[in-house]
């Protein structure tokens, strides 16, 4: 590993502690009510869901509108696989949620392949049409518990448990999206036709990166099945797709950084407008368009924040050389 | 017959109805550079589409040193050793001029999903040494100031430029380009005349270009090509070429 | 007997969503935009039918289908304010953009009416209140007839309009390209608050239609509704006013017949199966022109 990256890693490292004794103290000293921590463990949710949206819209390039039907796999495996019994406890809780990525990830193929020869809002109508109909079925079919759904499902609701799981579920995405394999899928989206001159299989990673989206929507699903304990198929219609996607375009299509920060905003701002709760979702959809008209292109763009490049600002300013390594 | 790298064969294709190209034959020996010229939709850019697999031939079989690519995917051709650049320039915009080429370079990556998910050391190995010939490559094109450029910070003919060094990075026997020289001023096009011209001498790299700008072509240019209407009207030596009476026709119409 | 009836069933809501079909594929010929608020522009539509009829029409002699001339001014007044305000500014802006943006407006209809007028759904008095109709033995409502034969009317209008007046043809020009539109002259201003006014006229009609069938008026009415339309209008091949059509019936009647002879709780399921099935057979719908990206 070269030096100046096992820097970045330390830096990064660093600023994940720190925010997480940070947000410990909160907690154990009573400045975050135990409400403020429920609103934090959704925070960890929603970054989940927005980062592995980010790899299908904003780094593959493709529109889908149908995220919250993966999120439902996610969380109907976890809570029927809990329901079980069979491995109880954390054990259990990690278990289900490996599971619950993997439940997703086969969906995510198994609609991947038809449906990403489509482009553009063909893509985005179809895979709308593809959550409703995994909504309906869930509703239909009875293991699933009907239109009822499941309740009961064991609580899970520690919060360093689930602040690491979204770290390291954000981690995960953004190593392969800056390795070989996110290359060929940010090709994609900047040229398919080039991509495909230049060597790269453009259904393969079309699909892969659909999968890994699929994946990750599939985890958060399960974190969100047992933070709650009781999910319905209705909770994960279109509508809920619609707030993932807002999430990832407000960031900045295609920033991981962008959409842990929009994500995070999303989700602490509306509960903060609950004590106006009659004019919260009147002023939400406002800010949504007033957003869109007058930064269209999210509040990161395809920009990354580096908290490196602030130090490498700082460095400069002392006249010491880049960490980055420049040209 | 060792040496043959590309062979068309009586090759065509009809777009329903449309025949855009007919009984077109070609051999490119090891190393030649030539020239495909013709009038404006004489059917030049299929005849790459074609070789690229980006348009499956309705009739006869095309051969890359021996080996026949009809059918194959376009990414599948790169890998059997095609490269090209296109009319309109297509590189990828929001990608450093670096990654444009490790992208070129990722057919032969071999390191896992998974090695890249979790930092393994394939990952570190090969990352780097793909860094390394990709610097190489922009060396070569007197690029590397740009590497962690975006690609559509650059001028246009580095632009151009770039587009090629991509190609070059997918290691291929046959280049083909698509008019390098399209809207550059004379001093770039000597520029890339020269580029051109180290690729082959340096790296015996065979070489399939579209022109219009004939100063380029018959600077550079071993044989040539013409195509009117999908179908050759002449081949052979430039000089001859360009005095031949049906080509001069093809482009100016007939003397009344 | 009853597969007649569940077809006429089929084909009166299949005309409905023709009706809202048909703005969306306008919209989306013309400005490239899933237009997500079109759906609310016939909740708005159903709230001043019902407004109209409980505050004025009750209280005099007039028959209640009066309210479709207040409700088609609204929803046509909508419809251009919505592309003033919101669509308008975006215009050379990334899709995404406009996609959530549209979203947004949608939201904020939606939230605003219930803010005003609360979550629950109201109810509509009948509208078309005539005696069943026989036909072949088999009785049609009056308001499954009116449905079919307005939206009939409307649809061979609206086909002429496009294709033998001034304005369609600037809205035909616009569609096929903006840049070239401008440079004969067409103002394309004018032209996309022209097709948002025609789209949202239609949709004025089809919560009319809409609200005489399924008396009930909600603020979360039109989002479904809004869909399923679009849906249509994409099966049938986006853009065309006959695709639009199309695609409306076939995916009424697809609906209406799930519901009666399969289940009623798989019929959204089928529905958007069927939209699936469509484009992957014929990736630009029933009646679309494939084309492809010139290399």
């Amino acid at each position: 590993m070269p030096r100046d990256k096992k820097l970045i890693y330390l830096i990064n490292t660093g600023l994940v502690l720190i925010l997480f004794a940070l947000l410990t103290v909160f907690e154990a000293s009573g400045v975050f009510t135990r409400y403020s921590m429920s609103i934090v463990r959704l925070v960890c949710i929603n970054v989940i869901l927005a980062t592995s949206l980010n790899v299908t819209v904003g780094n593959l390039g493709q529109i889908t509108l149908g995220h919250a039907g993966f999120m439902s796999i996610g969380a109907y495996t976890a809570a029927l696989f809990a329901k079980t019994e069979v491995i109880t406890g954390q054990g259990g809780y990690y278990i289900g949620m490996i599971l619950a990525g993997i439940c997703a990830g086969i969906f995510g193929i198994a609609i991947g392949i038809p449906v990403l020869r489509l482009k553009g809002d063909y893509l985005a109508i179809v895979t709308l049409a593809f959550g409703e109909i995994i909504r309906v079925l869930i509703e239909y079919f009875d293991f699933t518990g009907g239109a009822q759904g499941i309740n009961g499902i064991p609580r899970m609701q520690n919060f360093s448990v689930m602040f690491f799981v979204a770290v390291i579920c954000v981690t995960l995405m953004y190593s392969v999206m800056t390795s070989r394999h996110g290359r060929a899928i940010l090709a994609i989206r900047e040229d398919e036709i080039a991509a495909q001159s230049s060597g790269i299989n453009i259904t393969y990673y079309k699909t892969f990166a659909f999968t890994l989206s699929a994946f990750f929507a599939g985890v958060a699903g399960a974190m969100y099945a047992h933070n709650i304990g009781t999910i319905g198929a209705s909770f994960f219609n279109y509508n809920k797709s619609f707030d993932i996607l807002v999430m990832v375009v407000l960031g900045g299509m295609g920033s991981f950084t962008g959409a842990v920060i929009s994500a995070t905003v999303l989700t602490v701002v509306p509960e903060t407008l609950r004590q106006f709760n009659e004019y919260r979702m009147i002023v939400y959809s406002l800010l949504l368009i007033m957003v869109m008209l007058f930064r269209p292109e999210g509040l990161l763009g395809r920009k990354e924040f580096h908290i490196t490049k602030v130090v490498d600002k700082l460095r400069n300013k002392f006249g010491k050389q880049s960490i980055e390594g420049g040209n | 017959m060792t040496n043959q790298v590309l062979s068309c064969k009586n090759v065509g294709i009809n777009f329903g109805g449309l025949q855009a190209v007919q009984d077109f034959n070609l051999t490119i020996d090891d190393g030649e550079l030539i020239g495909l010229i013709g009038p404006n939709g004489a059917g030049k850019t299929t005849v790459f589409n074609l070789i690229t697999g980006v348009y499956t031939p309705t009739e006869g079989e095309i051969l890359l040193s021996g080996i026949n690519i009809i059918g194959k995917m376009p990414h599948q051709i790169v890998r059997y050793g095609i490269a090209r650049t296109f009319q309109n320039i297509r590189l990828f915009d929001h990608l450093s001029v670096l990654d444009n080429l490790k992208v070129a370079a990722n057919k032969d990556m071999r390191y896992s999903i998974f090695s890249g998910m979790f930092r393994l050391g394939g990952y570190w190995r090969e990352e780097s040494e793909v860094t390394d010939k990709a610097i190489e490559i922009l060396d070569i094109f007197d690029m590397g100031k740009h590497a962690y450029k975006y690609a559509n910070s650059l001028s246009y003919g580095e632009q151009r430029k770039l587009e090629i060094a991509r190609a070059m990075a997918t290691d291929p026997k046959l280049l083909l380009l698509d008019e390098p020289a399209a809207g550059m001023n004379p001093t770039e096009t000597d520029e890339l005349m020269d580029t051109i011209m180290l690729i082959r001498n340096e790296f015996g790299i065979t070489t399939l270009l579209i022109e219009h700008d004939m100063r380029l072509v018959l600077g550079i240019c071993e044989r040539l090509m013409v195509l009117n209407y999908g179908q050759i009207l002449a081949e052979g030596n430039p000089r001859d070429i360009v005095n031949d009476p049906l080509v001069i026709e093809a482009y100016l119409g007939k003397g009344e | 007997m009853n597969f007649l009836l569940q077809l006429l069933n089929g084909l009166q809501i299949g005309s409905i969503y023709a009706l809202i079909a048909l703005g969306y594929t306008m919209v989306y010929g013309i400005a490239l935009l899933i237009n997500f608020a079109h759906g609310e522009v016939i909740m708005i539509g159903a709230y001043t039918a019902v407004f109209t009829i409980q505050l004025f029409l009750a209280n005099t002699n007039l028959p209640y289908i009066l309210a479709v001339i207040p409700t088609v001014i609204i929803c046509t007044l909508i419809g251009m304010l919505i592309e003033r305000l919101a669509y308008k500014p975006l215009r050379n802006s990334p899709r995404i953009s406009n996609l959530i943006t549209a979203i947004g407006v949608s939201l904020f209809l939606q939230n605003l009416m219930m803010k005003l007028f609360g979550a629950q759904s109201r109810s509509v008095p009948s509208i078309l209140n005539a005696e069943p109709l026989n036909f072949f033995g088999a009785k049609i409502s009056f308001t499954t007839l009116v449905t079919i034969v307005v939206t009939t009317i409307l649809t061979i209008l609206l086909q002429l309009f496009i294709k033998k007046t001034k304005y369609g043809k600037a809205m035909t020009a616009t569609s096929e390209d903006y840049g070239a539109a401008a440079l004969v002259g067409i103002s394309v201003d004018k032209t996309l608050t022209m097709t948002f006014a025609i789209g949202s006229a239609l949709a004025g009609v089809a919560s009319i239609l809409w609200v005489s069938s399924y008396p009930q008026a909600g603020p979360m009415m039109g989002s479904m509704l809004g869909i399923k339309a679009f849906t249509a209008a994409v099966v049938g091949g986006i853009g065309l006013i006959p695709g639009a059509v199309l695609g409306g019936l076939v995916l009424g009647i697809v609906e209406a017949l799930t519901k009666a002879f399969i289940s009623s709780k798989l019929s959204d399921a089928i529905v958007f199966g069927l939209l699936i099935l469509v484009l992957l057979i014929k990736p630009s719908g029933l009646l679309g022109e494939d084309r492809k990206e010139k290399v």
